[in-house]
């Protein structure tokens, strides 16, 4: 019997489904997917109290000890700059948006794409991964200036900086999400005659989505990052750019300024993430 | 052979079905040389201890995974892949964490390119025999194990397969639900005319539920004998009272036991 056809036993197991995803990622962002959350009334209004004391008590601080502009201007100083710069600042939040959202698009596309491809060959995702770590743990800041040399000083390089922060990324999150294999669901599937496309479309890619979700949020984050770097870096126009020019003139309340609209990009990219986790991949929870 | 699968017609016939695995300590003989017939409408029990090629029987039915050697004849025509004939039933309810209720049962539609709503009248009965009509909006998660495995029965017999395959369905749930599950087996296979085959680890659940009990010894995975289940129908849970069923459970008992000491003096 044993020169016929001879298989592996084959491993059903039922468990791995119920594994939780953040565990098995490359880092457990944990922290930034399911962030604790008031549950009544009243812990809201302590949470909302204890943000205003620290703004009114800056504010009340900077002034009790004559903190000078330089190190610290008060929050109402912020504010007003905000309020007057917006117009010449507001240019510059538009070419970090645009470099933003399309090195974004094609590292997030392109992240995702692989990571679908080499899971499904595992000697090629052996040989791939440890290349990809790099390009994760090398900061793509580290390359602006180069990318710079080659493709001048316009949006080119920036979005290229972006996509290579993004990609890997959203990649590694992406790839551990598609390794995810539940043979259960997988036998369900090919039970009722599923192809191999319908047990992507159908079983693989749900099972791998809230992991993917993870990396487009970690890669948005990473994204902004080195954004406004490669503007810090690289010269020209865009937020980063703005935090160069105001802190070289030491107009620190504009320069502040800046800082609250590029956390607020950053918040509002976690605040969509976090939605869209919500709807489509609470089902892990 | 036992005498009344003589006459009647095979639904399913396994002929000299063998399977080796290959492992690190050598190979495996999970099921040697296993024929039997089953006929239809006929509710039979695959009984045995872990390891005894039982869930590999199944697979081996459902065309998921190939024989060594030998074949199995659906309708006369050998399973050589996945029958549109064929609903499976797995270990835990096995149901897509991310469909709610009425997606999960939409499911095998999605992929046999069918049309639910020509099945919705089937569908909704079906709910309504399980007792869940009006959670189809519900998630799994919201689900306890028993609705959970009342589902997957539901998604199996909403596109109408002949023949129903269960690898230990109910072997993870408490011991009153699984009676309510064996009951709403029973009652779903009397309406539904399906031919069923059962792989459990419970001599209890055999008994209760079959026809025909086939009693698997331990590696290499083979039928040490057919067990003609003389219960009237419809089956009561107090019939596991009876002295009948008490000595049908030692009698079973005996004979994998006895299989177990052959395997453990062949080891010796």
């Amino acid at each position: 019997m044993a020169d016929q056809l001879i298989e592996k036993i084959p491993d059903f197991d039922k468990k791995e489904s119920t594994v939780n995803v953040a565990e098995e990622g490359f880092i457990d962002w944990t922290s930034l997917t399911k962030p604790p959350t008031a549950k009544n009334m009243r812990e809201a209004l302590i949470i909302l109290a204890v943000a205003v004391a620290i703004v009114g008590g800056s504010e009340v601080l900077v002034r009790l000890f004559n903190v000078p502009n330089y190190i610290l201007p008060a929050p109402s100083k912020i504010f007003t700059a905000l309020v007057e710069s917006f117009d010449v600042i507001g240019p510059h939040i538009l070419i970090t948006l645009q470099e933003l959202a399309i090195g974004y698009s094609i590292g997030a596309v392109i992240g995702i794409v692989l990571a679908a491809v080499i899971t499904q060959i595992p000697f090629i995702e052996k040989i791939i991964t440890p290349y990809i770590i790099i390009l994760v743990t090398t900061p793509m800041l580290a390359l602006v200036p180069l990318l710079v040399l080659k493709l001048g000083f316009g949006l080119e390089p920036r979005i290229v900086a972006v996509a290579l922060a993004v990609g890997p990324m959203v990649m590694i999150n992406s790839a551990t999400g598609f390794r995810r294999t539940d043979m259960a669901k997988i036998a369900l599937a090919r039970s009722y005659g599923a192809t191999t496309l319908q047990l992507f479309i159908k079983i693989r890619f749900p099972l791998a989505l809230p992991m993917i979700i993870v990396g487009l949020m970690v890669g948005g984050i990473f994204g902004l990052l080195t954004a406004v770097g490669a503007e810090m870096v690289g010269g020209g126009g865009g937020l980063g750019s703005r935090l160069v020019f105001y802190s070289s003139l030491a107009r620190m309340e504009p320069f502040f300024a800046t800082i609250v609209i590029i956390a607020t990009i950053g918040i509002s990219m976690y605040v969509i993430f976090f939605l869209i986790g919500k709807k489509w991949a609470s089902w892990e929870a | 052979m036992s005498a009344d699968t003589a006459n009647g017609k095979a639904k399913i016939k396994i002929d000299s079905a063998s399977k080796v695995y290959e492992t690190q300590s050598g190979y495996v003989h999970a099921l040697d040389n296993f024929s039997s017939d089953i006929q239809e409408r006929e509710l039979v029990c695959v009984v045995g201890p872990s390891g005894c090629g039982k869930t590999t029987l199944l697979w081996a039915l459902s065309g998921l995974h190939p024989l060594t050697s030998g074949t199995v004849y659906l309708d006369d025509v050998p399973v050589k892949g996945p029958h549109p004939e064929i609903g499976m039933i797995f270990q835990e309810a096995n149901l897509l964490p991310w469909r709610n209720l009425i997606k999960n049962i939409e499911f095998p539609f999605e992929i046999k390119k069918l049309n639910p709503n020509d099945y919705r009248d089937r569908i909704q009965h079906l709910l309504e025999t399980v007792g869940l009509a009006g959670f189809e909006n519900k998630y799994p998660r919201e689900l306890s194990g028993g609705m959970q495995q009342r589902a997957s029965l539901v998604r199996c017999l909403s596109f109408d397969p002949s023949v129903m395959l269960m690898d230990e369905p109910f072997g993870a749930l408490d011991a009153f639900t699984r009676d309510e599950m064996n009951l709403l087996l029973l009652k779903l296979w009397t309406e539904n005319q399906k031919t069923i085959v059962f792989v459990t680890h419970s001599i209890t659940e055999a008994l209760f539920l079959a026809d025909r009990i086939l009693v698997m010894s331990p590696r290499p995975g083979r039928l040490t004998r057919e067990f003609k289940v003389d219960l009237p129908r419809p089956r009561h849970l107090d019939m596991q009272m009876t002295p009948y069923f008490m000595e049908a459970t030692k009698e079973i008992k005996d004979i994998i036991y006895a299989s177990i000491e052959v395997e453990q003096h062949a080891d010796g």
